[in-house]
Protein backbone atom coordinates (compact mmCIF):
# COMPACT_ATOMS: atom_id res chain seq x y z
CA UNK A 1 0.00 0.00 0.00
CA UNK A 2 1.24 3.24 -1.23
CA UNK A 3 0.47 5.15 1.61
CA UNK A 4 1.69 2.81 4.48
CA UNK A 5 5.16 3.92 2.78
CA UNK A 6 4.37 7.65 3.40
CA UNK A 7 6.22 9.36 5.56
CA UNK A 8 4.60 12.42 7.01
CA UNK A 9 6.58 15.05 4.91
CA UNK A 10 5.19 13.70 1.49
CA UNK A 11 1.48 13.19 3.25
CA UNK A 12 1.57 17.40 3.29
CA UNK A 13 1.66 17.36 -0.57
CA UNK A 14 -1.77 16.57 -0.81
CA UNK A 15 -4.35 18.50 1.34
CA UNK A 16 -4.82 17.94 5.25
CA UNK A 17 -7.73 19.75 5.57
CA UNK A 18 -11.36 18.50 6.72
CA UNK A 19 -14.63 18.96 4.80
CA UNK A 20 -15.65 21.06 7.78
CA UNK A 21 -12.48 23.37 6.75
CA UNK A 22 -13.61 23.73 3.22
CA UNK A 23 -16.89 24.57 4.52
CA UNK A 24 -15.31 27.37 7.39
CA UNK A 25 -13.92 28.92 4.41
CA UNK A 26 -17.28 29.73 2.82
CA UNK A 27 -17.66 32.10 5.83
CA UNK A 28 -21.33 29.84 6.85
CA UNK A 29 -22.66 32.68 8.88
CA UNK A 30 -22.60 35.46 6.65
CA UNK A 31 -23.37 33.23 3.87
CA UNK A 32 -27.01 32.40 5.66
CA UNK A 33 -27.52 35.95 5.86
CA UNK A 34 -26.87 36.50 2.27
CA UNK A 35 -29.06 33.48 1.34
CA UNK A 36 -31.97 35.46 3.34
CA UNK A 37 -31.85 38.08 1.85
CA UNK A 38 -31.35 37.28 -1.92
CA UNK A 39 -34.10 35.02 -1.11
CA UNK A 40 -36.41 37.86 -0.06
CA UNK A 41 -35.43 39.96 -2.95
CA UNK A 42 -36.06 36.84 -5.18
CA UNK A 43 -39.22 36.48 -3.48
CA UNK A 44 -40.34 39.96 -3.65
CA UNK A 45 -39.31 40.69 -6.87
CA UNK A 46 -42.68 40.95 -9.54
CA UNK A 47 -42.66 38.18 -12.38
CA UNK A 48 -42.33 35.16 -10.50
CA UNK A 49 -40.00 32.20 -11.08
CA UNK A 50 -40.13 28.76 -11.08
CA UNK A 51 -38.67 26.75 -7.89
CA UNK A 52 -36.15 24.91 -9.27
CA UNK A 53 -34.21 28.01 -10.81
CA UNK A 54 -35.17 29.94 -8.01
CA UNK A 55 -33.32 27.20 -5.68
CA UNK A 56 -30.55 27.64 -8.18
CA UNK A 57 -30.24 31.49 -8.07
CA UNK A 58 -30.23 31.36 -4.39
CA UNK A 59 -28.02 28.39 -4.19
CA UNK A 60 -25.72 30.59 -6.77
CA UNK A 61 -25.49 33.55 -4.84
CA UNK A 62 -24.77 31.20 -1.60
CA UNK A 63 -21.78 29.38 -3.24
CA UNK A 64 -20.46 33.22 -5.12
CA UNK A 65 -20.77 34.88 -1.08
CA UNK A 66 -19.02 31.74 0.15
CA UNK A 67 -16.35 32.03 -2.66
CA UNK A 68 -15.57 35.06 -2.07
CA UNK A 69 -15.17 34.46 1.78
CA UNK A 70 -12.74 31.78 0.75
CA UNK A 71 -10.37 34.62 -1.55
CA UNK A 72 -10.98 36.60 1.96
CA UNK A 73 -9.62 34.44 4.35
CA UNK A 74 -6.87 33.71 1.27
CA UNK A 75 -5.45 37.18 1.48
CA UNK A 76 -6.36 38.06 5.31
CA UNK A 77 -4.46 35.22 6.84
CA UNK A 78 -1.52 37.23 7.68
CA UNK A 79 -3.65 39.42 9.60
CA UNK A 80 -6.52 36.58 10.94
CA UNK A 81 -3.68 34.87 13.03
CA UNK A 82 -3.70 38.32 15.24
CA UNK A 83 -6.71 38.40 16.20
CA UNK A 84 -8.97 36.42 18.50
CA UNK A 85 -12.32 36.17 16.38
CA UNK A 86 -10.39 34.98 13.54
CA UNK A 87 -7.11 33.01 14.45
CA UNK A 88 -8.64 29.76 14.70
CA UNK A 89 -10.03 30.54 11.27
CA UNK A 90 -8.82 27.17 8.32
CA UNK A 91 -5.75 28.61 6.97
CA UNK A 92 -4.01 30.56 10.12
CA UNK A 93 -4.82 27.42 12.28
CA UNK A 94 -2.76 25.44 9.49
CA UNK A 95 -5.46 23.49 8.55
CA UNK A 96 -5.80 24.27 4.64
CA UNK A 97 -2.78 25.82 2.81
CA UNK A 98 -2.90 29.47 1.21
CA UNK A 99 -2.98 28.00 -1.97
CA UNK A 100 -5.95 25.51 -1.41
CA UNK A 101 -8.40 28.40 -0.26
CA UNK A 102 -7.27 30.43 -3.45
CA UNK A 103 -7.71 27.47 -5.65
CA UNK A 104 -11.17 26.64 -3.91
CA UNK A 105 -12.33 30.51 -3.81
CA UNK A 106 -11.44 30.87 -7.37
CA UNK A 107 -13.31 27.76 -9.01
CA UNK A 108 -16.39 28.19 -7.04
CA UNK A 109 -16.66 31.99 -8.11
CA UNK A 110 -16.17 30.70 -11.57
CA UNK A 111 -18.66 27.84 -11.14
CA UNK A 112 -21.53 30.21 -9.35
CA UNK A 113 -21.01 33.05 -11.76
CA UNK A 114 -21.38 30.61 -15.01
CA UNK A 115 -24.18 28.33 -13.43
CA UNK A 116 -26.48 31.69 -12.14
CA UNK A 117 -26.20 32.87 -16.08
CA UNK A 118 -27.23 29.75 -17.72
CA UNK A 119 -29.53 28.93 -15.25
CA UNK A 120 -31.10 32.69 -14.80
CA UNK A 121 -29.70 35.74 -17.02
CA UNK A 122 -26.47 37.57 -17.53
CA UNK A 123 -27.39 40.33 -15.83
CA UNK A 124 -27.40 38.76 -12.59
CA UNK A 125 -24.53 36.36 -13.01
CA UNK A 126 -22.78 39.89 -13.78
CA UNK A 127 -23.93 41.55 -10.79
CA UNK A 128 -22.82 38.07 -8.96
CA UNK A 129 -19.32 38.60 -10.51
CA UNK A 130 -19.22 41.82 -9.57
CA UNK A 131 -20.05 41.39 -5.78
CA UNK A 132 -17.32 38.73 -5.97
CA UNK A 133 -14.64 41.10 -6.90
CA UNK A 134 -15.81 43.67 -5.48
CA UNK A 135 -15.81 41.97 -1.89
CA UNK A 136 -12.57 39.84 -2.74
CA UNK A 137 -10.47 42.63 -4.67
CA UNK A 138 -11.72 46.28 -3.88
CA UNK A 139 -12.71 45.34 0.09
CA UNK A 140 -10.30 42.65 0.93
CA UNK A 141 -7.03 43.30 -0.77
CA UNK A 142 -7.34 47.33 -0.98
CA UNK A 143 -10.12 49.40 1.46
CA UNK A 144 -9.83 47.15 4.26
CA UNK A 145 -6.06 48.06 5.07
CA UNK A 146 -6.08 51.39 3.86
CA UNK A 147 -8.73 53.53 4.78
CA UNK A 148 -11.30 53.99 7.61
CA UNK A 149 -13.78 54.04 5.55
CA UNK A 150 -13.28 50.42 4.42
CA UNK A 151 -16.84 48.70 5.97
CA UNK A 152 -18.71 51.74 4.42
CA UNK A 153 -17.98 50.84 0.63
CA UNK A 154 -17.04 47.22 1.63
CA UNK A 155 -20.83 47.05 2.52
CA UNK A 156 -21.55 47.08 -1.18
CA UNK A 157 -20.61 43.77 -1.55
CA UNK A 158 -22.62 42.43 1.21
CA UNK A 159 -25.82 44.88 -0.30
CA UNK A 160 -25.71 43.10 -3.48
CA UNK A 161 -27.73 39.58 -2.89
CA UNK A 162 -31.59 40.96 -2.36
CA UNK A 163 -30.52 42.74 -6.07
CA UNK A 164 -29.07 40.06 -7.55
CA UNK A 165 -32.20 37.86 -6.50
CA UNK A 166 -34.13 40.70 -8.03
CA UNK A 167 -32.17 40.31 -11.02
CA UNK A 168 -32.43 36.91 -11.11
CA UNK A 169 -36.00 36.88 -11.59
CA UNK A 170 -37.01 40.11 -13.71
CA UNK A 171 -33.74 40.07 -15.17
CA UNK A 172 -33.55 43.92 -14.61
CA UNK A 173 -33.04 46.59 -11.49
CA UNK A 174 -35.68 48.60 -10.61
CA UNK A 175 -35.83 51.32 -8.12
CA UNK A 176 -36.97 48.93 -5.30
CA UNK A 177 -34.24 46.63 -5.87
CA UNK A 178 -31.89 49.27 -5.36
CA UNK A 179 -33.76 50.60 -2.30
CA UNK A 180 -33.30 47.24 -1.05
CA UNK A 181 -29.50 47.94 -1.89
CA UNK A 182 -29.46 50.55 0.19
CA UNK A 183 -31.20 49.23 3.34
CA UNK A 184 -28.08 46.68 3.66
CA UNK A 185 -25.65 49.38 2.23
CA UNK A 186 -26.26 51.82 5.31
CA UNK A 187 -27.23 48.62 7.51
CA UNK A 188 -23.26 47.67 7.35
CA UNK A 189 -21.32 50.65 8.99
CA UNK A 190 -23.60 50.63 12.19
CA UNK A 191 -23.11 46.76 12.58
CA UNK A 192 -19.44 46.99 12.27
CA UNK A 193 -18.89 49.70 13.87
CA UNK A 194 -20.65 48.51 16.93
CA UNK A 195 -18.58 45.43 17.04
CA UNK A 196 -15.04 47.79 16.01
CA UNK A 197 -15.64 49.90 19.39
CA UNK A 198 -15.83 46.92 21.82
CA UNK A 199 -13.02 44.86 19.45
CA UNK A 200 -11.10 47.62 19.35
CA UNK A 201 -7.77 46.04 20.84
CA UNK A 202 -8.03 43.22 17.99
CA UNK A 203 -8.28 45.62 14.80
CA UNK A 204 -5.47 47.62 16.74
CA UNK A 205 -3.18 44.50 17.33
CA UNK A 206 -3.62 43.72 13.42
CA UNK A 207 -2.83 47.24 12.01
CA UNK A 208 -6.83 47.43 10.50
CA UNK A 209 -7.51 50.91 10.23
CA UNK A 210 -11.38 50.41 11.48
CA UNK A 211 -13.03 53.81 12.41
CA UNK A 212 -12.69 53.60 16.25
CA UNK A 213 -8.58 53.26 16.07
CA UNK A 214 -8.39 55.99 13.39
CA UNK A 215 -11.03 58.62 14.17
CA UNK A 216 -11.67 57.82 17.70
CA UNK A 217 -14.64 56.78 20.05
CA UNK A 218 -16.96 59.69 19.90
CA UNK A 219 -16.67 59.78 15.95
CA UNK A 220 -17.84 56.49 15.25
CA UNK A 221 -20.70 56.87 18.01
CA UNK A 222 -21.52 59.74 16.18
CA UNK A 223 -21.22 58.12 12.93
CA UNK A 224 -23.10 55.16 13.98
CA UNK A 225 -26.27 57.67 14.97
CA UNK A 226 -26.14 58.91 11.19
CA UNK A 227 -26.30 55.98 9.55
CA UNK A 228 -28.71 54.43 11.93
CA UNK A 229 -31.11 57.29 11.34
CA UNK A 230 -30.44 57.18 7.43
CA UNK A 231 -31.29 53.71 7.76
CA UNK A 232 -34.54 53.96 9.32
CA UNK A 233 -35.84 56.79 6.94
CA UNK A 234 -34.19 54.43 3.83
CA UNK A 235 -36.41 51.66 5.65
CA UNK A 236 -39.54 53.51 4.34
CA UNK A 237 -38.59 53.77 0.93
CA UNK A 238 -40.74 50.36 -0.46
CA UNK A 239 -43.72 51.84 1.27
CA UNK A 240 -43.15 54.96 -0.71
CA UNK A 241 -42.89 53.30 -4.53
CA UNK A 242 -45.68 51.09 -3.28
CA UNK A 243 -44.06 47.99 -3.18
CA UNK A 244 -45.09 47.33 0.41
CA UNK A 245 -48.27 48.68 2.47
CA UNK A 246 -48.49 48.79 6.28
CA UNK A 247 -48.02 45.64 6.98
CA UNK A 248 -44.49 46.39 6.63
CA UNK A 249 -44.69 49.99 7.51
CA UNK A 250 -45.49 49.30 11.15
CA UNK A 251 -42.14 46.90 11.94
CA UNK A 252 -40.37 49.30 9.73
CA UNK A 253 -41.02 52.46 11.79
CA UNK A 254 -40.60 50.58 15.34
CA UNK A 255 -37.57 48.43 14.63
CA UNK A 256 -36.06 51.75 13.19
CA UNK A 257 -36.89 53.90 16.41
CA UNK A 258 -35.56 51.24 18.62
CA UNK A 259 -31.99 50.59 16.72
CA UNK A 260 -31.85 54.63 16.88
CA UNK A 261 -32.35 54.52 20.76
CA UNK A 262 -30.27 52.12 21.06
CA UNK A 263 -27.27 54.08 18.87
CA UNK A 264 -28.33 57.12 20.47
CA UNK A 265 -28.18 55.62 23.95
CA UNK A 266 -24.48 54.30 23.11
CA UNK A 267 -23.64 57.61 21.57
CA UNK A 268 -24.01 59.34 25.20
CA UNK A 269 -21.70 56.01 27.26
CA UNK A 270 -18.10 55.51 27.89
CA UNK A 271 -16.02 52.89 29.05
CA UNK A 272 -17.18 49.42 30.11
CA UNK A 273 -20.58 50.77 29.76
CA UNK A 274 -20.14 51.66 26.26
CA UNK A 275 -18.92 48.17 25.21
CA UNK A 276 -21.79 46.37 26.65
CA UNK A 277 -24.10 48.99 24.91
CA UNK A 278 -21.67 48.22 21.28
CA UNK A 279 -22.45 44.60 21.86
CA UNK A 280 -26.36 45.22 22.40
CA UNK A 281 -26.65 47.56 18.82
CA UNK A 282 -24.27 44.83 16.74
CA UNK A 283 -26.65 41.76 18.31
CA UNK A 284 -29.81 44.24 17.60
CA UNK A 285 -28.23 44.82 14.09
CA UNK A 286 -28.83 41.25 12.88
CA UNK A 287 -32.20 40.97 14.46
CA UNK A 288 -33.71 44.10 12.95
CA UNK A 289 -31.89 43.37 9.13
CA UNK A 290 -33.66 39.74 9.79
CA UNK A 291 -37.14 41.17 10.85
CA UNK A 292 -37.45 43.98 8.35
CA UNK A 293 -36.94 41.55 5.68
CA UNK A 294 -39.29 38.97 7.28
CA UNK A 295 -41.73 41.79 7.40
CA UNK A 296 -41.18 42.76 3.80
CA UNK A 297 -41.47 39.22 2.29
CA UNK A 298 -44.63 38.90 4.63
CA UNK A 299 -46.14 42.53 3.41
CA UNK A 300 -45.57 41.11 -0.50
CA UNK A 301 -46.92 37.92 0.24
CA UNK A 302 -50.24 39.47 2.04
CA UNK A 303 -50.67 41.80 -1.23
CA UNK A 304 -50.33 38.32 -4.06
CA UNK A 305 -52.27 36.11 -2.09
CA UNK A 306 -54.92 38.59 -0.10
CA UNK A 307 -54.61 41.62 -2.47
CA UNK A 308 -53.74 43.12 0.08
CA UNK A 309 -54.48 44.77 3.48
CA UNK A 310 -53.33 48.42 3.47
CA UNK B 1 5.04 -5.59 -0.85
CA UNK B 2 7.28 -5.79 2.18
CA UNK B 3 5.45 -3.05 3.83
CA UNK B 4 1.78 -4.27 4.11
CA UNK B 5 1.82 -4.99 7.27
CA UNK B 6 3.31 -2.06 8.95
CA UNK B 7 1.31 -0.47 11.34
CA UNK B 8 -0.08 3.38 10.31
CA UNK B 9 0.54 5.73 12.62
CA UNK B 10 -2.59 7.68 14.26
CA UNK B 11 -1.24 11.05 12.25
CA UNK B 12 -1.02 8.32 8.96
CA UNK B 13 -4.59 6.75 9.87
CA UNK B 14 -6.39 10.76 10.28
CA UNK B 15 -4.89 11.82 7.52
CA UNK B 16 -6.80 8.56 5.57
CA UNK B 17 -9.77 9.41 6.90
CA UNK B 18 -9.58 12.83 6.32
CA UNK B 19 -8.99 11.93 2.45
CA UNK B 20 -12.00 9.69 2.70
CA UNK B 21 -14.24 12.16 4.15
CA UNK B 22 -12.84 15.07 0.98
CA UNK B 23 -13.74 12.37 -1.28
CA UNK B 24 -16.83 11.27 -0.74
CA UNK B 25 -17.82 15.47 -0.12
CA UNK B 26 -16.37 15.92 -3.68
CA UNK B 27 -18.48 13.02 -4.87
CA UNK B 28 -22.17 14.36 -3.46
CA UNK B 29 -21.56 17.88 -4.95
CA UNK B 30 -20.61 16.42 -8.36
CA UNK B 31 -23.36 14.41 -8.19
CA UNK B 32 -25.90 17.20 -6.78
CA UNK B 33 -24.43 19.30 -10.07
CA UNK B 34 -25.67 16.41 -12.51
CA UNK B 35 -29.29 16.50 -10.69
CA UNK B 36 -29.19 20.39 -10.76
CA UNK B 37 -28.38 20.23 -14.76
CA UNK B 38 -30.78 18.09 -15.65
CA UNK B 39 -33.40 19.97 -13.69
CA UNK B 40 -32.51 23.21 -15.08
CA UNK B 41 -32.71 21.58 -18.46
CA UNK B 42 -35.82 19.85 -17.83
CA UNK B 43 -37.53 23.52 -16.49
CA UNK B 44 -35.92 25.78 -19.34
CA UNK B 45 -36.80 23.28 -22.70
CA UNK B 46 -39.75 21.71 -20.92
CA UNK B 47 -41.53 19.86 -23.36
CA UNK B 48 -39.30 21.78 -26.15
CA UNK B 49 -36.68 19.25 -24.82
CA UNK B 50 -38.21 16.80 -27.55
CA UNK B 51 -38.75 18.70 -30.17
CA UNK B 52 -35.35 18.67 -32.33
CA UNK B 53 -33.85 18.72 -35.74
CA UNK B 54 -32.35 15.75 -36.82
Amino acid sequence: MAYAENNSDTLETVSTGRVEDYFALLKPRVMSLVVFTGFVGLLVAPGGVHPVIGFVAILCIAIGAGASGALNMWYDADIDRVMSRTMNRPIPSGRIAPGEALGFGMTLSVFSVAILGLATNWLAAGLLAFTIFFYAVVYTMWLKRSTSQNIVIGGAAGAFPPMIGWAAVTGSVSLDALILFMIIFLWTPPHFWALALYKKGDYEAAGIPMLPNVAGERVTQNQIVIYTVLLTITGFGPVLTGLVGWFYAIPAAVLGVVFSVLAVRLRFSQGAEMKRRARVVFTYSLSYLFVLFVALLADVGLIRWFGGVS
Amino acid sequence: MTNDNKVLTEQEQDFIKRRRRRSIAIAVVLAALVVIFYAITVVKLGPEIMVRDL
